[in-house]
């Protein structure tokens, strides 16, 4: 009677049934999946399996960066000595007005003083080297090789010489994102210098940017420079972003299809500034007591606007 | 197990360490700065499939899963796109193994070609459905080269496992 209680012994070992797993493996790739897209909830565990790769990836990469060490270094002394000569004529050109910088910062932080305006904050951050592009076929970003041992935190602005390259989006031990202003997912407020008329450019996923929500008969014209607004609390005010390229005006529609290329090389590889995260705003001023009776709805939608421009 | 049908040789058992030996080196593959050449297929799914159809009780849907979380991480893609296609991957190759292997090797690249697509094309759906862009006809062209690449591979991985053609009388193994 001892035996019939027990199972008789299995002969072939084989664990769960394929359908079986089949179903457990792909609701938690699907629950993964929700997760990290929609609550951001997994940033530990992709930083711990970064803490994995990311040496690997980096010992995959360096036959490529061998390549263009050794390109660079057989270049010669001929064209370093032409950018040499070329970097001292562009160094003697803005000379002008680079020495006059000071000053001029000089006298605007006290003529600010005297108008008891807030100081300007100034541009501080550290260089970091691009190690490679994300293979994420989706979207646009590269890696670079500063992360949180650096101090470095999500939505810091990156930029190079010329202008903005993009932001920080995910943080790793090591390492940092940066998607580029061209993501399809990345948006920009910015500023026309000819016409002051501020606005938010988009990337569209295929190297080049759009201005939208500009109606048709905006003062808007090829070759107009954008510059970074500074009204997002990411952004220091004033860095280039993009040049417009292509102007499409069609009556049919009430916004016009402005598209502009960035001035940054963003595609390139090379260094980029990680500027430090910006000071907190200021709080807003109370509102008036007077006006709070008849503009309540001014006031309804005052809060609303702010949360857009920090959602950039 | 024999290399195909026709083929009178009997293989060797494989050698767990060289299983995942290749699946790891079939990541560094995947991680070289490859991503913006043309027609680069995916190594690891390359791999997973071939182990898949010849060994699958050692590899499976939770090998699937964990290369899946490392590419994931990797690319720097929403974490679960490759771990859901691997893992699907992984199925549907045991499932195919039986019949697969009662094919020369040119045929059997024609049954992967369809598997390795829909790899492709399960990825692509899950990232537009949230909201990205369509990056281009040329994201089809790897499965294409993968499954060309299916007979060369089939040769070095089971190379470990070929018998020599001479044997010793006196050592049958």
């Amino acid at each position: 009677m001892a035996g019939i209680d027990h199972a008789p012994p299995p002969f072939f070992k084989r664990g769960p049934a394929p359908l079986a797993l089949l179903t457990f493996y792909v609701l938690i790739s699907l629950a993964v999946f929700v997760v990290d897209l929609r609550f951001r909830g997994l940033d530990l565990l992709r930083q711990s399996i970064a803490l994995l790769v990311d040496p690997v990836q980096r010992v995959a990469q360096t036959p490529g960066s061998l390549v263009d060490y050794a390109a660079n270094y057989l270049q010669g002394m001929q064209l370093l000595q032409r950018e040499n000569d070329e970097l001292r004529h562009a160094k003697l050109t803005t000379a002008p007005n680079l020495l006059r910088l000071e000053q001029l910062e000089a006298e605007n932080e006290r003529l600010r003083k005297l108008l008891v305006v807030n100081e300007r904050e100034n541009a501080k951050g550290q260089v970091a080297q691009i190690l490679y592009t994300a293979r994420d076929p989706f979207s646009r970003k590269v890696i670079v090789d500063k992360g949180q041992q650096s101090g470095i935190v999500a939505g810091q602005p990156a930029i190079d010489e010329a202008g903005v390259v993009g932001q920080v989006t995910r943080v790793f031990p090591f390492s940092s994102e940066i998607t580029l202003i061209t993501d399809k997912d990345q948006a920009v407020p910015v500023q026309i210098v000819r016409t002051g008329q501020r606005s938010v450019v988009f990337g569209l996923g295929n190297g080049q940017l759009e201005l939208r929500y500009m109606p048709a008969n905006a003062d808007v014209q090829v070759g107009d420079v954008l510059v970074t607004s500074g009204l997002d609390s990411v952004y220091l005010q004033g860095f280039p972003v993009a040049r417009v390229v292509n102007v499409e005006r069609d009556s049919a529609y009430s916004f016009a299809r402005i598209f502009a290329a960035p001035i940054a090389g963003v595609e390139n590889f090379g260094e980029v500034m990680i500027l430090d995260p910006r000071q907190p705003l200021p709080p807003p001023p109370p509102a008036a007591q007077g006006r709070s009776s008849d503009g309540s709805d001014q006031a309804g939608l005052r809060p609303k606007k702010k949360r857009a421009a920090k959602g950039n | 197990m024999q290399p195909t049908f026709s083929s009178s040789r009997i293989l060797l058992p494989v050698r767990p360490w060289f299983i995942y030996s290749s699946l790891i080196v079939a990541l560094l593959l995947n991680f070289l700065p490859t991503s913006n050449w043309f027609g680069v297929p995916d190594w690891v799914a390359l791999v997973l499939c071939f182990w898949s159809v010849r060994e699958f009780r050692r590899v499976g849907m939770g090998w699937a899963f964990i290369l899946g979380l490392l590419m994931d991480v990797a690319d720097g893609a929403v974490l679960g796109q490759h771990c859901f296609a691997y893992v699907l991957l992984a199925y549907f190759s045991t499932s195919l193994s039986r019949r697969l292997l009662w094919f020369p090797l040119f045929q059997q690249a024609l049954q992967v070609l369809p598997l390795l697509l829909m790899t492709q094309l399960i990825q692509l759906l899950m990232r537009l459905a949230v909201g990205a862009d369509f990056p281009g006809w040329s994201f089809f062209v790897g499965p294409f080269i993968a499954s060309l690449l299916w007979i060369p591979a089939t040769f070095i991985l089971l190379l470990p496992q070929y018998r020599p053609v001479e044997q010793n009388p006196d050592r049958p193994i």
